[in-house]
């Protein structure tokens, strides 16, 4: 017996699910940034899973985009979470509730 | 066997997952992070895609991972203290929210159950290296060129927020006390 399709969408939609949790939960920046990743990984996971099981690479190119859109707001979120923690001293978010630095 | 290695690698990425929410460290959540993405690079591995597990180990646990434990070891974040009494109605609002996910999910599951797919056999050359980088440069390089101006963006963003002291004349010199 193989693995199915249903298996692994079951797996991303769980991973979705804890990282959804965690950014609701978390008060820290950089755990709920982790908490993103976790999400972006899940539907990662389905593009990849569609991919082989359909036999078309194009679910295959978009995890390429997603993970360097990943890269991306890795990038520009961390310099968020730095600048934030520059002008507050923590990295509380109820902290950061306003716009202005 | 890919039964086996699908459960494993499958329970582990749940509980490296459940790992990142649970501990109060943000370093020990990394670490727990990395772990889900190696098990999710072996997932990808037995969904017959080197080429995306490879980048999945070298980018997402090598580059992002390491300038993320760079950041908190930088602002040098210590645990976080115990939940103060406010919002306290998110944590049973996040519970119903995600039950709602997963029966959502649940949902979509049996609709896929019920169509009939075959599965993959592993001879074929979707995603090997060459059928992903030809398909990148020919039928998607308007997505590939878009991919590398948000990049050079993002670059210019995290130069512009990370700099000590303002970019623009006039602004914020006075307000910066480090």
């Amino acid at each position: 017996m193989e693995p199915q399709l249903s298996w692994y969408l079951a797996l991303s939609a769980v991973l979705f699910t804890i990282g959804m949790a965690g950014v609701i939960i978390k008060r820290n920046v950089i755990a709920m940034f982790m908490c993103i990743e976790l999400m972006l990984n899940s539907v990662n996971l389905t593009f990849v899973a569609f991919a082989s099981f359909f036999q078309d690479v194009t679910g295959q190119l978009f995890v390429f985009i997603v993970m360097t859109v990943a890269a991306a707001e890795a990038a520009v979120g961390l310099g968020i979470i730095i600048a934030i923690f520059r002008n507050r001293e923590t990295l509380d978010v109820d902290e950061a509730s306003i716009l202005k630095l | 066997m890919l039964v086996f290695f699908f459960i494993l690698f499958g329970a582990m990425a749940i509980g490296c997952a459940l790992a990142v929410v649970a501990q109060r460290n943000p370093l020990y959540s990394a670490i727990s992070l990395i772990g889900v993405f190696i098990s999710l690079a072996c997932l990808y591995v037995m969904l017959a895609a080197p080429f995306i597990a490879a980048v999945q180990v070298i980018v997402y646990a090598g580059a992002i991972m390491v300038l993320v434990v760079f950041v908190i070891m930088l602002l040098n974040v210590e645990e976080e203290e115990r939940r103060r009494p406010r919002l306290r109605f998110l944590v049973p609002a996040a519970i119903a929210l995600a039950g709602v996910l997963i029966a959502e999910a649940a949902f979509i599951l049996v609709s896929v159950q019920e169509s009939r797919v075959v599965p993959t056999s592993s001879t074929s050359d979707v995603g090997l290296t060459q059928s992903i980088g030809s398909a990148l440069f020919t039928q998607y390089l308007l997505p590939f060129e878009i991919t590398s101006i948000l990049l050079l963006m993002a670059i210019v963003g995290a130069m512009t927020l990370a700099r000590r002291g303002a970019l623009l004349p006039g602004r914020d010199q006075s307000k910066r006390s480090d």
